[in-house]
């Protein structure tokens, strides 16, 4: 890689201090997972990185009063083999499944991936449809940033240039709700041809809330919101026919390695209709 | 401007100077003499650079040295003891899991962690486990093989 100069504070505050300092040429670096090979790419270039991996205190997966609470430097391993999370929220557990490979998985961390802000990125609509919450912080002070509009364009977020990540707040589901994610991808670990989260809320038989997002549709992920309105207040059964086109007709996908737009549109319309269907009989089960 | 740093690898302190854009598998190949660890993509893609790092895999070429400091580090130099294979090693000379061996370092430590961690994966979470680890010469089947009856071999050895 080109040269650079390696910093590594004592706190997340000591590092919120040495982004203030070195502005544009500093980027913080976690597991570096995503990072390394920007740089080796020579798509940035900065001249300090700012190392938070081994921050301490920021490495967990906690029940908190609302939910459970994901600290920013937890690998995505943890979080794929974690108890609480396999019977609390099982679709952040089989999204883990299918996050690059297992190395990446043991080095890697959850914050990074979020700031990251890769447009086919696994955690993103899972958080998004789980309704969570990242806390930020920097030298002015901090603040809570919902994930749904976290996401803004390739590689580009909502995060300024003077914050960091430090935990995720994920609220526990409201009754009768369930949720899933599928990634189809060729193969395990590699980009999407499509991916859809889901979460519906039942009450009885009729699909009292929905919120489903797509991934590879756009130019980041994509909220399907008219899809959610086609299904919110009809019957499983009829809701199981009309949601797949709904959500093909609504993505903007791209033609790229991994399909041609036709192609991934099909693919939208098949899992999505799959990944609605498991979130119902989770849904049943809660 | 280089520094100094202490790396533990295969259970040695090992004392260098470092410049603080080298990553772990930079080190392990020009600093520390230890060859073994491969680099291929250096993009983390092809898993040639896999080592342990605390008993799990990681690519090494996406590690800074520097953040490696504290962390017990194995290569595939660390695995044999007292001239010994490591049964994950002996099963893939047995099993004929080795044609050029490029991705073979990286594939033994992915397959050490993976039993390791879960002494009896089926032969989907062996694939998964090594779905890191790219290989052009094998199409995988003698590799998974090797691993099936390393598992076997190491589960009868706790049971015996």
């Amino acid at each position: 890689m080109r040269p650079l100069k390696l910093l590594m504070p004592a706190s997340i505050k000591e590092a919120c201090r040495m982004l203030v300092e070195h502005r544009d040429e500093a980027k913080i670096v976690a597991g570096g997972q995503s990072l390394l090979p920007l740089l080796k790419n020579r798509l940035v270039a900065p001249k300090y990185l700012i190392n938070i991996k081994g921050l301490p205190k920021m490495e967990y997966i906690n029940t908190t009063p609302k939910g459970i609470q994901i600290g920013t430097l937890t690998v995505h391993h943890s979080i794929e083999t974690s108890a609480l999370i396999k019977q609390r929220f099982p679709i952040l557990a089989e999204m883990e499944k299918g996050v690059g490979t297992l190395q990446i998985r043991n080095w890697g961390t959850i914050g990074g991936n979020i700031a990251h802000g890769d447009p086919v990125g696994d955690p993103g609509p899972c958080f998004i449809v789980l309704n969570a919450k990242v806390k930020v912080v920097s030298m002015i002070g901090e603040r809570e940033i919902p994930l749904e509009g976290f996401f803004i364009d390739y590689l580009e977020t909502v995060l300024e240039p003077d914050e960091i990540l430090v935990y995720i707040d994920v609220p526990s589901p409201p009754p009768r709700t369930g949720s899933a994610y599928h990634k189809e991808s060729v193969r395990l670990g590699d980009p999407p041809i499509a991916s859809v989260a889901a979460a519906i809320t039942l009450n009885g038989n009729i699909i009292k809330d929905a919120r489903i997002v797509l991934a590879a549709a756009g130019k980041t992920c994509l909220r399907a919101t008219k899809a959610e309105e086609v299904v919110k207040g009809k019957n499983i059964e009829q809701a199981l026919k009309e949601v797949g086109e709904a959500a093909a007709a609504e993505a903007q996908p791209f033609t790229d390695l991994e399909g041609s737009e036709e192609y991934k549109r099909e693919i939208i319309k098949v899992i999505t209709r799959r990944v609605v269907s498991q979130a119902v009989i989770r849904a049943q089960a809660a | 401007m280089k520094h100094p740093l202490e790396l533990k690898v295969n259970g040695e302190i090992r004392e260098i100077l470092v410049k603080p854009w080298w990553t772990l598998a930079e080190v392990l190949r020009y600093e520390l003499g230890l060859p073994g660890t491969k680099t291929g993509c250096e993009m983390g893609h092809c898993g040639v650079c896999t080592v342990l790092i605390n008993g799990k895999a990681v690519k090494s070429c996406l590690v800074l040295a520097q953040q490696a400091a504290g962390k017990d580090i194995v290569t595939i130099e660390g695995l044999a003891q007292n001239g010994q294979l490591h049964p994950v090693q002996q099963a893939f000379v047995d099993h004929f899991a080795v044609q050029c061996g490029f991705c073979t370092p990286g594939m033994i430590l992915s397959a050490v962690a993976l039993l390791d961690e879960n002494p009896n994966p089926n032969e989907e979470e062996i694939r998964a486990a090594i779905a890191g680890n790219l290989c052009r010469c094998t199409g995988y089947v003698k590799i998974v093989e090797a691993i099936v009856a390393a598992r076997d071999r190491l589960s009868a050895s706790k049971k015996g």
